[in-house]
């Protein structure tokens, strides 16, 4: 089922968030979006977090480096760790062509739903990432 | 035409047998080697290394050596590293026989003249910083970040203030600066620039509490901006019982203007390589001394050199975190940075920022009719100037930029950093550089904007390596030789 990347939530450092309901647990799917692969350029290194890491709302899940900079990706919700998109690093080319199914990075679940008010959707991010380029 | 040959790797001109070295035959009866080790000692096969005649060698490494850009051969504006001109005499002075020929392990009263030097240079340090405990035993500035930052932590545990675990650092620091709080065990936070440039002081005050050990600020910052907030920072960091950290990065715009101790720091490092002319880069030995508070100096790494009754001694700090290098550091790097200090003078290490901040506006004064400069018209010794207009315009990339600059034979700038300026294309021409050689320069940029996209795009043209694809590179690297024979 490929994902419509105008449902998704955004974080204003630019992950995407999709948020569904696996087991009777509430599961974010968390990627980085179109507009951040643009401006970081290619990309060349992934670093991904182990199964089972507790992450607070803004705590650092991983990092992105391209050929401009190397960027933290931020969780922007709390949660555990339950499946991480191992392969991903040495596909980073399928990445840059398929953020939004293909190039999903880590599944948490929820333990603090909290954070996701203070996500956009896709029109206040499209807006952010308007401003900002 | 240039001839290619000297310019194949050692392993390509290699020939059986081919040496620059003849050595005499083993006298009759002698032990070989298989009699001497044991044959689980021995290799299966001698190391596969090239071999060569000592012209083939001497030809190789002088050939390549003409393909590089350096301070010695080129105008080098690459913003942040201040690759200015190192005065050769620095080079003079550090070989003489009385600097070289003397060994750390000798006893103290046989070097009392390094030792003197030694605890001249820290009372420079000490002077020029305004912050009288002085270690120069970091061997880079990042190093010099984890040994201050040790400083701070193990002053905190002394307090007993174990709760102190969060360093902040600004959203335009250098890279270093939170790589270095990971790694003395501290968790990071960023406080974020204004529309400015300079510290976001709301969002700075949001983020200190009794868990804020240290925050780490670069000024000027990295956009060549000196931040005159830093007194009002340095007194909320303070009331919120948090050391403030000087990255001492930029000083070469300051010496003589103001010092770190004055605006607030407790702790900082220099960059000897960048304000006091040691040799640039090339991953070292270099030297990265740290400058800290009285209440802080009892907790620097030793020895630090004491001076009693006009004799030079060595001694540990009563509360030391211990050594982070063997001895001095690296003592020639040092002895150049006196040297520089000592030729200048006091006067003449304030013309040197002086003619830095001079040179930089300058260009920036030209620069800014034809790339925008989104922090403002005038700068300390560097400024950020962005390619962004010119990539929706004409998909010219400041990366596109920097490499076309080579083929008017300059090294490049300082490109996509700091991280908050789109398309940073940072330039920092040093006091070192004439106005002519200034003019050139801007002169070239100019001319690289109004150029075709596709010549650009394929830049650098007139170089011995064109553009590397840097994506496969950085994928895919080939780190080593493999023989196409085998």
């Amino acid at each position: 089922m490929s994902r419509d990347k105008t449902k998704l939530l955004y974080a204003e450092t630019h992950e995407w968030v999709d948020v569904a309901e696996e087991n009777g647990q509430q599961v974010a799917t968390i990627g980085i979006s179109d507009f951040a692969i643009e401006q970081l350029n290619d990309l060349v290194y992934m670093e991904l977090p182990e199964v089972g890491k507790a992450l607070d709302a803004g705590d650092e899940f991983g990092e992105v480096e391209s050929v401009k900079a190397v960027s933290p990706l931020y969780s922007p919700i709390a949660g555990e760790v339950t499946d991480v998109h191992e392969g991903l690093p040495d596909e980073l080319d399928n990445l840059n062509s398929d953020p939004f199914n293909f190039g999903w990075i880590v599944k948490i679940k929820i333990t603090d739903a909290s954070g996701l008010e203070s996500l956009m959707d896709y029109a206040a991010y499209q807006k952010q990432c308007a401003e900002s380029g | 035409m240039r001839n290619q040959q000297a310019t194949k790797l050692l392993f390509e001109m290699s020939r059986p047998g081919r040496r620059s070295h003849h050595l005499p035959a083993l006298p009759a009866g002698s032990e070989t080697v298989t009699d001497l080790l044991p044959a689980e000692q021995l290799a299966d096969a001698p190391p596969p290394l090239p071999e060569l005649s000592e012209g083939d060698v001497v030809r190789h490494f002088v050939n390549l050596s003409t393909q590089n850009m350096s301070v010695d051969t080129h105008f080098y504006p690459l913003g942040s590293c201040t690759m200015k001109y190192n005065p050769k005499r620095n080079e003079r002075m550090a070989s003489l026989g009385g600097i070289v020929d003397v060994h750390p392990l000798q006893d103290d009263e046989s070097i009392q003249g390094m030792l003197q030097l030694l605890h001249e240079l820290q009372g420079m340090f000490a002077e020029i910083s305004g912050l009288p405990g002085v270690s120069m035993q970091p061997a880079a500035g990042a190093h010099g970040e984890l040994a201050a930052l040790f400083v701070a932590a193990a002053y905190f545990a002394d307090k007993g203030e174990t709760s102190r675990k969060v360093v902040l650092t600004a959203d335009s620091a250098h890279g270093t600066n939170p790589a270095s709080a990971q790694m003395a065990g501290f968790s990071t936070k960023t406080v974020k620039s204004g529309p400015n440039g300079l510290v976001d002081v709301e969002d700075l005050k949001s983020k200190l509490g009794d868990d804020t050990a240290v925050f780490m600020l670069t000024n000027p910052n990295t956009l060549g901006l000196f931040d005159a907030q830093v007194q009002e920072i340095a007194d909320l960091v303070h009331q919120a019982g948090g050391l403030i950290y000087l990255d001492g990065a930029n000083m070469n715009a300051i010496l003589g203007i103001t010092r770190p101790g004055d605006f607030g720091a407790d702790l900082m490092h220099y960059n000897p390589h960048k304000t006091f002319s040691g040799p640039h880069g090339g991953g070292g030995p270099g030297a990265g001394p740290i400058c800290v508070r009285d209440f802080l100096a009892p907790y620097l790494p030793g020895p630090i050199v004491e001076e009693h009754a006009g004799e030079f001694r060595c001694v540990n700090p009563a509360k030391s975190i211990g050594r982070v290098r063997s001895f001095f550091g690296n003592v020639g790097v040092l002895v150049r940075a006196y040297v520089y200090i000592r030729t200048y003078g006091k006067e003449g290490l304030r013309k040197v920022s002086e003619d830095a901040l001079l040179g930089a506006n300058y260009l920036l004064s030209k620069v800014k009719h034809f790339l925008d400069v989104p922090h403002g018209d005038r700068c300390m010794h560097e400024f950020v100037a962005s390619a962004s207009r010119l990539k929706k315009e004409k998909h010219l990339s400041a990366m596109d930029i920097a490499k076309r600059i080579l083929d008017y034979g300059f090294h490049a700038p300082t490109v996509y950093f700091p991280l908050v300026v789109d398309e940073a294309v940072m330039v920092e021409p040093t006091e070192t550089e004439s106005k002519e050689t200034l003019d050139a320069f801007a002169e070239a940029l100019f001319r690289i904007t109004e150029e075709s996209d596709d010549l650009i795009q394929d830049a650098p043209l007139s170089t011995k390596i064109s553009r590397p694809d840097d994506v496969t590179a950085a994928r895919r690297p080939i780190l080593r030789w493999t023989d196409p024979a085998s």
